[in-house]
C-alpha cells in the first residue's frame, strides 16, 4: 500500500517535473516572438492556477483515500509495550483473551495484523521497529495506538527512538517474525512454567533478593519492578538488544550492569561471591 | 467589519477570504476533536481492539460550514470583482491614483479569494475520505 503510493507519487511528480522542463526548454526557444497579453495571462490561469490545482486535488484525493486501509484495526492478537529506563514491558493478550508477559523481546505472527498498546512508566520513549513500519511515541500517561502486518518472517531489531536518558543507545529489543503455527507453539511454551524451579541458582536468586523485582513464574519470585525473567534463556538478546543471550554474559550483567547500562535502576551486584553470581547466572542461562 | 459589503475596498476586503479560509479550518478541526473526543473511547487508556468512534455529525456539520465558507468567498469575489472596475481597465494597476488603489486592492482580493476557494475543499476534503475517528 505504501509502496503503491509512492510510486504513484513519483510517477506523478516526475511527470510534472518534465512537463515543466519541456514549457521551459519552449519558452526558452521562443524568445524571438512575443506573447499577447491576452496568451499570457492565458497560460499563467491556466498552466499557474487551475492545472497545479487539479492535479494536487487529484494526488490529494488519492493519498486521503488510502488512509483508511492504512490504518485498519488488528485481527485479534494485542501487545501491551511499556517504555521504563531502560527496557520494555511487553504484556500480550492473545484472541482467546489468555495473556503473556515478557520482556525487551517482541514475537508477531506472520500476516496477521498485530495491535500495540504503547505507554511509558517513567518518561517519553519511542517504540520503533523499523523493518516493520514508523515509530510511534511512548508517553508517561497516555496510550499510543500501532498496528503492524509484517509480511515475513525473520529477527529484526527494535529501537527506542526518543532520548529518554544516559542509557537511551542500549535500550533496544529484538523481534522475531513467525510463521502463526510457530509462534502459537512459542506462546504456548512462554506460558508454561520456569522450566527448572529448583536447584542452587534459583536458591541464591531468592536468597540474594533478586526475587524482589524480578518475575519467574514456578518460584516465589515475584517481583514486578524489573524485567520479567521465567523463560530468559529463550530470548535472542540480553540486557534489553544490546548483549549476546549466554550464561558468562548474563553473570557478567548482574556483577556490572552500573557500567554495562548507566542509570539502570539495577545496582550491580559485585559484591557478590563470583561463586554465587555465576550459579545465579547459569541457572538463569538454563531457563528456556 | 469585515463581512459586510462595502462600496469601496480596503484592507478589510482584502482580509476577508483568507478571514473565511482560517476560520473554516478551525471549525473543521474544533467539530472533529469534539465529536472524537464525546465518542466514548478514552484517549489516555482505549480498550485493545476497541473500534474506533464513528464520524456521526462530522461530515454533514463539515459540509454545512464548507458551504457557507464558500459561499461567503464568492461573495468576497464578487465584490472584488467589483472593486477592481469589472476587469475593463488593464494591469497593472500601479498608477498612484486613488482609482488603482481600489483596483489593485480588489484584484489582489479577487486572487485571495481563489487561493481561499481551493484552499476551503482542501481542507474538508479529509472528512469524506477518512472513515472514522482512528
Amino acid at each position: 500500500m505504501v509502496a503503491r503510493l509512492f510510486w504513484v507519487m513519483l510517477v506523478a511528480g516526475a511527470v510534472i517535473w518534465l512537463a515543466m522542463m519541456l514549457l521551459a526548454l519552449h519558452a526558452s526557444r521562443r524568445r524571438q516572438a512575443p506573447w499577447s497579453d491576452r496568451s499570457a495571462a492565458r497560460l499563467i490561469l491556466w498552466g499557474g492556477a487551475v492545472t497545479p490545482t487539479l492535479i494536487l486535488a487529484a494526488l490529494l484525493v488519492f493519498g486521503l483515500g488510502l488512509m483508511p486501509t492504512l490504518r485498519a484495526p488488528g485481527d485479534g492478537l494485542r501487545i501491551e509495550v511499556q517504555g521504563e529506563q531502560f527496557w520494555w514491558r511487553i504484556r500480550y493478550t492473545l484472541p482467546d483473551g489468555r495473556s503473556l508477559t515478557t520482556a525487551n523481546e517482541v514475537r508477531l505472527p506472520r500476516g496477521q495484523r498485530s495491535e500495540f498498546l504503547l505507554t511509558a512508566q517513567d518518561v517519553i520513549h519511542s517504540f520503533w521497529i523499523p523493518a516493520l513500519g514508523g515509530k510511534m511515541d511512548m508517553i508517561p500517561g497516555a496510550t499510543n495506538r500501532l498496528v503492524l502486518e509484517p509480511e515475513r518472517t525473520g529477527q529484526f531489531r527494535g529501537v527506542c527512538a526518543e532520548f529518554c536518558g544516559s542509557s537511551h543507545a542500549l535500550m533496544a529489543f529484538s523481534v522475531e517474525v513467525m510463521e502463526p503455527a510457530d509462534f502459537d507453539a512459542w506462546v504456548a511454551a512462554e506460558l508454561a512454567p520456569a522450566a527448572t524451579p529448583r536447584g542452587e541458582g534459583a536458591a541464591l536468586f531468592m536468597a540474594r533478593g533478586c526475587g524482589a523485582c524480578h518475575t519467574v513464574r514456578g518460584t516465589a519470585a515475584a517481583g514486578r519492578i524489573g524485567p520479567e525473567l521465567t523463560h530468559l534463556a529463550g530470548r535472542h538478546s540480553l540486557g534489553a538488544g544490546i548483549l549476546p543471550n549466554d550464561a558468562a554474559t548474563i553473570d557478567r550483567f548482574i556483577r556490572e550492569v552500573n557500567v554495562i547500562k548507566p542509570g539502570a535502576r539495577m545496582p550491580g551486584f559485585a559484591m557478590l561471591p563470583a561463586a554465587e553470581t555465576a550459579a545465579i547466572a547459569a541457572w538463569l542461562g538454563s531457563l528456556r | 467589519m469585515v463581512l459586510r459589503l462595502r462600496d469601496r475596498a480596503d484592507l478589510w476586503t482584502l482580509l476577508m477570504p483568507p478571514t473565511v479560509w482560517a476560520t473554516h479550518f478551525l471549525y473543521c478541526y474544533v467539530v472533529a476533536a469534539v465529536q472524537c473526543a464525546k465518542a466514548g473511547i478514552s484517549l489516555t487508556a482505549p480498550e485493545g481492539g476497541q473500534a474506533f468512534a464513528a464520524l456521526g455529525m462530522v461530515r454533514p456539520l463539515v459540509a454545512a460550514g464548507t458551504a457557507v465558507a464558500l459561499l461567503l468567498i464568492v461573495i468576497g469575489a464578487r465584490q472584488a470583482w467589483r472593486h477592481t472596475g469589472g476587469g475593463f481597465h488593464d494591469l497593472p494597476h500601479d498608477a498612484a491614483t486613488p482609482e488603482d488603489r481600489q483596483r489593485f486592492l480588489g484584484y489582489a482580493t479577487l486572487l485571495l479569494s481563489a487561493l481561499s476557494f481551493v484552499s476551503v475543499i482542501f481542507i474538508a476534503l479529509p472528512a469524506f475520505l477518512i472513515r472514522d475517528c482512528r
